[in-house]
C-alpha cells in the first residue's frame, strides 16, 4: 500500500448561500485548498467530486461546477453521486494505482433552493416507500421512537449529545447553530418537530462547500509540515429497505470501522456526520468510542449538516487536527442514505 | 459450474400464484409514482449582474483576470482557469454569426417560432466566445458563417431583468468577418500565439 495524506483543506459553511451559484462558491475554496500548498490543476493527477442534481434541481449540475476547478488543458476527473467522503474513497484507491501523486477532491450542497425533507424521498424505493412521500423528519423520528422504546438510548442521553454540539459549536466559524447557555434541561423543555425528536436532535440545514488535497509518499512530506496519514478506511453498507434492518444500529458503521482499524489504538477525535443525535448515539457504539476520544468536539455535524458534504467536512476537520498538532490520531466519518444506510470510516495519524 | 445468464433462477421463474380472492385480478404491470418538487433558483452574483443590466439595453460581460479574455454571458469564473472573474464589461449589441443552424421543426411551447428558424452562436464585438441566439429578418438560406448581425431589442415598456429583451438578431449589411477570423478561430489564433500551445 502506499502512505497517502491529506495535505490541505478548504471548507464553508453557512445557513443558506442566496446569492451564490454553486460554481461561484467553490472557486475561492478550491483555489484555497490548492492555493494553501503551493498547487494549481496543472499540479494535481486526478480531481474527483461529490455532489447531487436533485439539490440543485438540475441534470448535470456537477459538470457545471467543473467551471471552478479549471478543466484546460484537460483533466482526469470523476464525479460521484454520494457525499463527498466517497470521492476521498476513490481518489485514495486511485493514488493506490500509482500514476498520480496529488488529488483534488471537493464537495459540495446547497439544499436551500429546494425543500431538504421532501427531496431526501427521492432515496426511497419507488414501489412502497417513495409514494407515500414520508419526510425526513418523520423517517428519523420513527428510528428515534424504536430507540427510546427499546431502551437503545435515552432521552437524557440525546439531550446530552445536543447540548455537546450546541455549546462546542460556540466560536466555529462553520457551525450554522451554537448555543453557550443550552443545558439538558433546555434542550428536554424544546418542544418535538417530530415526536420525539426536538429542534435540537435535528442538524442545523447548511449550505457550503469543501475541498482537500490528497498526497502520496515523499510529495505529501514536500507539501505538509504534519500530513494527515490515511492508515485505515473503508466503507459498507446495509439493505436499502428498512424493514429488514435493526434500526437500533448500524453494523455497517461497526464493520467499517473494524476494517479501518479504528480499535488499534488510541484515538484522540472523532468527527461524525450523523444528521440527528439519535444516530450519532449509535454511532459512539458501533464505533467502540470511549471516554478518551472527543466526538465533534466543535459542533461536528449537528452545528451545520450540509447535504452530500458533510461526510468529506468531517474528515477535513479531523485532518486539521492532525496538521495543527491538536492530535495524534482521528477519525473522519460519513454517512448516506436512510438511517445510517452507508457509513465511511477514515483514520487518519500524524507522525 | 457456469450459470446461463439468460435462465430465470428458479425462485423466480415458478409462476406467480395469487390467493383464490385475487384470482381472474389483472396483473399490476406499472406502477405511476410522480415526483414533484419545487426549487426557487437564484441566478448567482454574475448572473444576476447580467440579467439586471439588460433592463437597461446593455450586455455585460466578465473579464478573465489571467488573459483578458471576455466571456459572455459572465457566470463568474474563467472556466480554464478555475480563476474568479470579479470585473464586468459592457458589450455592445453588435456582432457576427459564428456558427449558426437552421431547423425545419417546431419546439413545443413556442408557437411564436415560425419554421425554419435560425439558431446561432453570436460573437459580440470584444467578447471571445459567443452566445446562443436566434437570427431572424433574412431569408434562411442567406444566412452565413461571419454576417454581421444586431440585437433587435423589445420596445422601452416591455423591458424586463431578462434575456429575452433581444427578439433575435438581425444582419447590418455590412461587410462579412472573414471565416477564419469568424466564432472562436480569432480566438483560438490569438491564445496560440500567446502561449505556443494551442492551435
Amino acid at each position: 500500500m502506499r502512505d497517502v495524506a491529506v495535505v490541505s483543506v478548504a471548507q464553508r459553511q453557512t445557513k443558506a448561500l442566496t446569492d451564490t451559484t454553486e460554481v461561484e462558491l467553490m472557486v475561492p475554496i478550491i483555489n484555497e485548498a490548492r492555493g494553501a500548498v503551493g498547487l494549481t490543476q496543472d499540479d494535481i493527477g486526478f480531481t474527483c467530486s461529490g455532489s447531487s442534481d436533485f439539490l440543485a434541481g438540475q441534470a448535470f449540475s456537477f459538470v457545471h461546477t467543473l467551471d471552478a476547478v479549471g478543466a484546460v488543458p484537460p483533466i482526469s476527473e470523476s464525479h460521484v453521486e454520494m457525499d463527498g467522503a466517497w470521492a476521498l474513497y476513490e481518489a485514495w484507491v486511485k493514488l493506490q494505482m500509482g500514476g498520480v501523486d496529488t488529488a483534488l477532491v471537493y464537495s459540495y450542497g446547497k439544499s436551500s433552493p429546494g425543500s431538504l425533507k421532501d427531496v431526501l424521498c427521492t432515496q426511497l424505493d419507488p414501489y412502497y416507500l417513495g409514494p407515500l412521500w414520508p419526510d425526513a423528519f418523520a423517517m428519523a423520528a420513527l428510528q428515534a421512537r424504536i430507540m427510546l422504546e427499546s431502551g437503545a438510548v435515552s432521552e437524557q442521553r440525546l439531550a446530552e449529545i445536543a447540548v455537546r454540539s450546541l455549546n462546542g459549536a460556540v466560536g466555529n466559524p462553520l457551525a450554522v447553530r451554537s448555543s453557550a447557555a443550552a443545558t439538558i434541561d433546555s434542550v428536554l423543555a424544546e418542544a418535538p418537530v417530530a415526536d420525539p425528536l426536538r429542534p435540537s436532535d435535528c442538524a442545523a440545514s447548511a449550505d457550503g462547500g469543501v475541498a482537500v488535497v490528497l498526497a502520496a509518499g515523499d510529495r505529501a512530506r514536500e507539501l505538509c509540515e504534519r500530513p494527515a496519514w490515511i492508515t485505515g478506511i473503508d466503507h459498507r453498507i446495509d439493505p436499502h429497505q428498512p424493514g429488514v434492518r435493526d434500526l437500533t444500529r448500524a453494523p455497517s458503521a461497526h464493520k467499517a470501522a473494524a476494517e479501518a482499524g479504528v480499535g488499534a489504538d488510541r484515538l484522540d477525535a472523532a468527527e461524525l456526520a450523523a444528521p440527528f443525535t439519535t444516530q450519532e448515539h449509535i454511532l459512539e457504539v458501533e464505533l467502540g468510542l470511549g471516554p478518551q476520544t472527543a466526538v465533534n468536539a466543535a459542533g461536528g455535524a449537528l452545528a451545520g449538516h450540509t447535504m452530500m458534504a458533510a461526510g468529506l467536512m468531517r474528515i477535513a476537520t479531523a485532518a486539521r487536527h492532525i496538521h495543527e498538532g491538536r492530535a495524534d490520531r482521528v477519525l473522519g466519518h460519513g454517512a448516506s442514505g436512510l438511517f445510517l444506510q452507508q457509513n465511511l470510516v477514515c483514520v487518519m495519524e500524524g507522525e | 459450474m457456469s450459470v446461463d445468464p439468460r435462465v430465470l433462477p428458479a425462485a423466480l421463474s415458478g409462476e406467480v400464484r395469487l390467493p383464490e380472492k385475487l384470482a381472474g385480478v389483472e396483473s399490476v404491470r406499472s406502477v405511476r409514482t410522480p415526483i414533484r418538487l419545487e426549487y426557487d433558483f437564484i441566478p448567482g452574483a454574475a448572473s444576476a449582474g447580467y440579467l439586471n443590466a439588460f433592463a437597461d439595453r446593455k450586455i455585460l460581460g466578465q473579464r478573465s483576470p489571467v488573459d483578458g479574455a471576455v466571456f459572455v454571458p459572465p457566470r463568474g469564473v474563467d472556466p480554464r482557469h478555475g480563476a474568479a472573474t470579479p470585473d464586468y464589461v459592457e458589450l455592445p449589441d453588435t456582432g457576427h454569426v459564428g456558427g449558426f443552424c437552421v431547423t425545419r421543426l417546431p419546439i413545443p411551447g413556442r408557437d411564436d417560432l415560425e419554421i425554419p428558424y435560425v439558431s446561432a452562436w453570436i460573437h459580440l464585438d470584444g467578447a471571445d466566445v459567443g452566445f446562443l441566439g436566434l437570427v431572424a429578418g433574412i431569408d434562411t438560406s442567406e444566412v452565413r458563417m461571419g454576417m454581421r448581425v444586431r440585437a433587435v431589442w423589445k420596445p422601452d415598456d416591455q423591458l424586463g431583468r431578462t434575456a429575452e429583451n433581444i427578439l433575435h438578431w438581425a444582419p447590418t449589411g455590412e461587410p462579412d468577418v472573414p471565416v477564419d477570423a469568424a466564432g472562436t478561430n480569432a480566438w483560438h489564433a490569438k491564445q496560440a500565439a500567446g502561449s505556443g500551445e494551442r492551435a
